[in-house]
């Protein structure tokens, strides 16, 4: 009885699919934790200056968040299209990668809230 | 029955692209925290994929629609500052929390934390879809990006949970009306 064609193929020669380097990946997250950190920077300067306040008013109905959204979004973009560039196909350290972005959305977050914002202010 | 344009923009704003981006999100992290405990890679046929890939652009779309709907259309018209004069705040909401110490806190709190933090979820989904998206199943080859998704795919859900409750407190206290036009629904005494 013949051996099947699976019997005498042998593994090696299936090219293993290789793996992606985890490059891309840390450039949209470290971007994004750039990007809430942006935001929340821009919208408590706005908050403090009034100068900055009017310069952020891009659009008048909508007033500065206008510009505090635009002026972090650019941030966020610019951020992931330069490090999307410089690491597309690199295997960098994640794990610190990772502890820079947890740390700027914790921080991100925390700027958002108002109490604490006004707090920082000496509101 | 009947409703105001602004309210039926607000409507759209909130239970349309709020409430279900909400949902949305939702099931990306439970779809994460399955593949956690994934013991081979997950086989999906193309067909598989291509609905993987339209639901995580749907999320992230869904995300940005109620940013921008609520920026730029619903917004301009809570903060809308009344003539001098006027003694009816009905038509403007922000200055009518602000009126009385017992709703200022929806403002002040509310609105001033939900304008900033709502926009923390359409960037981390954004990039929880692109990653998802790229990586699909060998992603389990990189657990440390899965966990990095996983926090920021929590950011979200916290990020528009606040958005939610704090709009859907805020439109309570101090509903968005007005716009001219009243939208009949069904025929009836109006």
């Amino acid at each position: 009885m013949n051996p099947s064609p699976q019997q005498h193929e042998p593994i090696a020669s299936v090219p293993a699919k290789p793996s992606l380097p985890n490059g891309p990946a840390a450039a949209a997250i470290l971007s994004a934790g750039v990007g809430c950190f942006a935001l929340s920077v821009v919208a408590v300067v706005a908050d403090a200056s009034k100068p900055v306040a009017r310069f952020c008013t891009f659009y008048l109905p909508t007033g500065p968040l206008s510009g505090v959204t635009s002026t972090a979004i650019f941030l966020w973009l610019v951020t992931w299209f330069i490090l999307a560039r410089r690491w597309h196909n690199r295997t960098v350290a994640i794990a610190k990668v990772n502890a820079v972005a947890f740390l700027l959305l914790f921080l991100g977050v925390l700027l958002t809230f108002p109490p604490f914002a006004d707090l920082l202010l000496g509101k | 029955m009947e409703t105001s344009f602004r309210a039926l923009i607000t409507q759209i704003h909130g239970m349309l692209f709020g409430v279900f981006f909400l949902l949305a999100i939702f099931g990306v992290l439970v779809e994460l925290c399955r593949s956690v405990y994934e013991t081979r890679p997950p086989e999906l046929t193309p067909a598989g994929h291509r609905l993987q890939r339209f639901y995580f652009v749907c999320t992230a779309l869904l995300g940005w629609a109620a940013v921008l709907s609520g920026a730029y259309l619903v917004y301009p018209w809570y903060r809308a500052i009344p003539p001098l004069g006027v003694v009816n705040l009905a038509q403007f909401p922000q200055a009518l929390l602000k009126s009385s110490a017992a709703t200022a806190g929806w403002h002040n709190l509310g609105m001033e934390w939900k304008e900033h933090i709502a926009w923390f979820a359409p960037i981390a989904i954004t990039m929880a879809a692109y990653v998802s998206i790229k990586y699909s199943s060998s992603i389990r080859e990189h657990s440390q990006v899965r966990k990095a998704v996983l926090v920021f795919v929590i950011v979200a859900l916290f990020a528009a949970g606040v958005a939610g409750y704090f709009g859907a407190e805020i439109d309570d206290h101090a509903p968005i009306q007005g716009g001219g036009t009243a939208i009949h629904w069904m025929g009836g005494n109006h």
